[in-house]
């Protein structure tokens, strides 16, 4: 069935409203569409690590999550569900469990490149049917914004600060998405909720239906961290996919496949100048920074295009 | 004993000396003698983190560690107790790095001893095997539903070769019954969200009631000990007493040591010598009141520490039992020893060094040394 966003929007919430993430954050959006793509008889597990998600949807006695929801720390998001999925897979062989259930884990970008990378690379290796989704923010928000593996290079954060000598983080970001693609598991999906929601809706479909891990990096803005405007979110979205900043692709079964091209590619300006964080890169004696992002977001868009067999 | 338990789920990582334990039970899991589902962690961190997922998706949960796994999950100890989630380890006991031992001492379950799980140590393989399977009682009591963790000595118990009584697989699997849990994950009728961010509101009144639940464990414990007695002729107590009753002099011990420390008391007793012993094995929660009352008689007491608590006043399990006797026992004089840390032996004649040194005390009424440290090269 060809994908209708009104009818997909019509399914019934799975993750309610009164939840305390911030206006103009990408993380609600991205947990409601994917939540959406299951099937409405389904039951979920949803596994969280700590962070903004996790402490603004489950403040005691209040949760906003309509399926059964488990927090326990911040590394171990992947081992945690893999636990239940475990135990989901030994009380259903006993006859136990009479219906269909489903175990999805969310993070963001601090609990899945770095500190729960290792929980995550090993819950995929063993090969639970599980679904793993990274919130993608580009840094520590919920601490109050320091770097992490994710932060692109240049970003200012309270730990890569921009000074009068160093300006702004000096590593580039960590390819993630391609780190769990080269573990051999049948899906992984490069997405963000832009438009009528459909690329992100759709690879929360194939991921969370593919029988075994899979592993999706969802691209989630935070109006804290990166200093926008609330209300221009989704726009800033399209920018970072019309950029190449953050492509839409897909690995399945191995094989990588481009899910958009964009037909006018935007200059990285696009994405930097809305944004505080790199606020410093248009002091005119920066323009080599800008330079140097545009050159590296051409190589991999390049070398992506390569792999997607597309050039 | 795991074989027979069947538990529906077993997440854990090998390390020296509790590898074993997962080792030869993933090979009845490959014969498909049990039900389990065996998940081979990457860290003993995702070992309990995985636990803690299956428990709370209503799976009877066991796992196995030692030493720096321990100390690896200890984050996640916490959590499990504080979730109420009543998952099931052997601790292997073994010392803690640096620098890297492999051989017997008790600091991995000492630094574990405040995290809320029950502990029960074990003088030897029996008790161990008996303490397993009620240790899955004890957990998922309606009253506790705490983790608990059951303590016996890396190599000298783990890889020691003794006869011990089984009991066939009906009646283990009868006497641990089916695990009906209160909630679970996979409850679709139900669901629930558990691990909460929990504000001062509230975080206050749920560090109270597992306080509460931590407490009902000793009383559940004497219970399922005595249902567990009568299948079994095995009746255990929250501690053992070894020839206290009339005892002048003692020593509190836990563990494989209690075993030797008898031998010494033996020789002792046909020396003229009123030696006696008493031997933890219920040691989260404290039994204080039980224990100054089996000690109220005697004149010295050395209790015994294989952890040094680096605290410079005395190792756990001393500062327990003297804090426990303050005020109800006064005039009794207790010392402390440290002992065979990272599996330095300690024979018959070792422990009657200490029971020497009491005599002295018991006689003079002066303490000399309060901390001491056994067969030391100072």
């Amino acid at each position: 069935m060809p994908y209708n966003f009104k009818k997909t929007a019509q399914k019934p919430e799975r993750f309610t409203g009164g939840h305390r993430m911030c206006a103009g954050c990408g993380a609600p959006v991205v947990v409601r569409t994917v939540l959406r793509a299951l099937k409405t008889e389904d039951h979920a597990v949803v596994a969280n690590a700590t962070g903004c998600l996790e402490v603004s949807s489950s403040i005691y006695p209040y949760s906003a999550w309509k399926d059964s929801y488990i927090h326990s720390a911040f590394e171990n998001a992947a081992a945690t569900v893999s636990g239940a999925e475990a135990a989901y897979v030994s009380l259903k062989k006993q006859g136990k469990i009479p219906y269909d259930a489903k175990f999805i884990a969310f993070g963001g970008d601090g609990g899945t490149y770095d500190i729960g990378f290792q929980s995550l690379s090993g819950a995929m290796e063993r090969g639970h049917d599980m679904v793993y989704v990274c919130y993608d923010n580009e840094a520590y928000m919920n601490t109050g914004i320091q770097r992490s593996s994710s932060t692109p290079k240049f970003a200012d954060t309270t730990t890569s600060p921009a000074g009068s000598v160093i300006p702004g983080k000096l590593q580039y970001k960590k390819d993630l998405t391609k780190i769990m693609a080269a573990h051999g598991i049948p899906y992984v999906g490069q997405s963000a909720p832009m438009k009528n929601f459909r690329d992100l809706y759709e690879k929360s479909e194939k991921a969370i239906y593919t029988q075994g891990p899979a592993f999706l990096n969802v691209l989630a803005p935070c109006p804290r961290g990166w200093r926008y405007d609330t209300a221009i979110m989704m726009e800033l979205i399209e920018i970072a996919v019309d950029t190449c900043v953050w492509p839409l692709y897909e690995v399945v079964n191995g094989e990588y496949h481009l899910s958009y091209k964009p037909k006018n590619k935007r200059p990285v300006e696009d994405w930097l100048k809305p944004q505080g964080r790199f606020k410093h890169m248009f002091i005119p004696q920066n323009r080599h920074l800008i330079d140097e992002f545009q050159a590296y977001v051409d190589k991999e868009w390049d070398n992506l295009l390569k792999l997607c067999g597309e050039k | 004993m795991l074989r027979q338990i069947d538990p529906d789920v077993v997440a854990a990582f090998p390390i020296t000396p509790s590898t074993e334990v997962p080792q030869y039970f993933s090979q009845f899991v490959a014969n498909g003698q049990v039900r389990t589902e065996f998940v081979a962690v990457e860290s003993e961190h995702s070992a309990m983190s995985a636990c803690i997922g299956a428990e709370a998706a209503g799976a009877r949960t066991m796992t196995a560690t030692s030493s720096q796994g321990l100390a690896l999950m200890w984050e996640m100890l916490y959590i499990a107790a504080s979730m109420r989630l009543p998952i099931v380890m052997t601790t292997v006991n073994r010392a803690l790095s640096a620098p890297i031992n492999i051989h017997n001492d008790h600091s991995d379950a000492m630094g574990a001893r405040d995290s809320g799980w029950v502990q029960i140590y074990n003088e030897n393989n029996q008790e161990a095997y008996d303490s397993l399977i009620m240790a899955i009682r004890v957990a998922e009591h309606a009253d506790v539903q705490l983790p608990v963790m059951i303590c016996y000595d890396g190599f000298i118990t783990s890889h020691s070769v003794e006869n011990i009584m089984l009991l066939e697989d009906d009646l283990v699997k009868s006497f641990v019954g089916e695990y009906k849990p209160q909630y679970s994950l996979l409850d679709k009728e139900h669901p629930v969200s558990m691990g909460m961010f929990d504000l001062p509101a509230f975080y206050f009144e749920h560090k109270r009631q597992q306080a509460e639940a931590i407490k009902n464990a000793k009383q559940v414990l004497i219970d399922v000990q005595n249902e567990f007695a009568k299948i079994s002729g095995r009746q255990y107590g929250l501690f053992e007493e070894y020839k206290l009753d009339d005892a002048d002099i003692a020593i509190v011990i836990a563990n494989s040591t209690a075993g030797t420390a008898k031998d010494t008391v033996d020789m002792l007793r046909e020396q003229g010598v009123k030696a006696g012993l008493l031997k933890i094995r219920l040691f989260r929660p404290f039994p204080a009141d039980e224990i100054v009352k089996a000690l109220s008689h005697v004149k010295a007491v050395a209790v015994m520490d294989k952890a040094e608590g680096f605290s410079a006043a005395g190792g756990p399990i001393f500062v327990d039992v003297r804090s426990a006797m303050y005020g109800k026992a006064d005039g009794i004089k207790v010392i402390n020893y440290i002992y065979g840390l990272g599996g330095r032996d300690v024979g018959v004649y070792d422990v009657k060094r200490v029971y020497d040194h009491l005599q002295t005390i018991a006689d003079s009424g002066q303490i000399d040394n309060l901390y001491n440290y056994l067969g030391i090269r100072e």
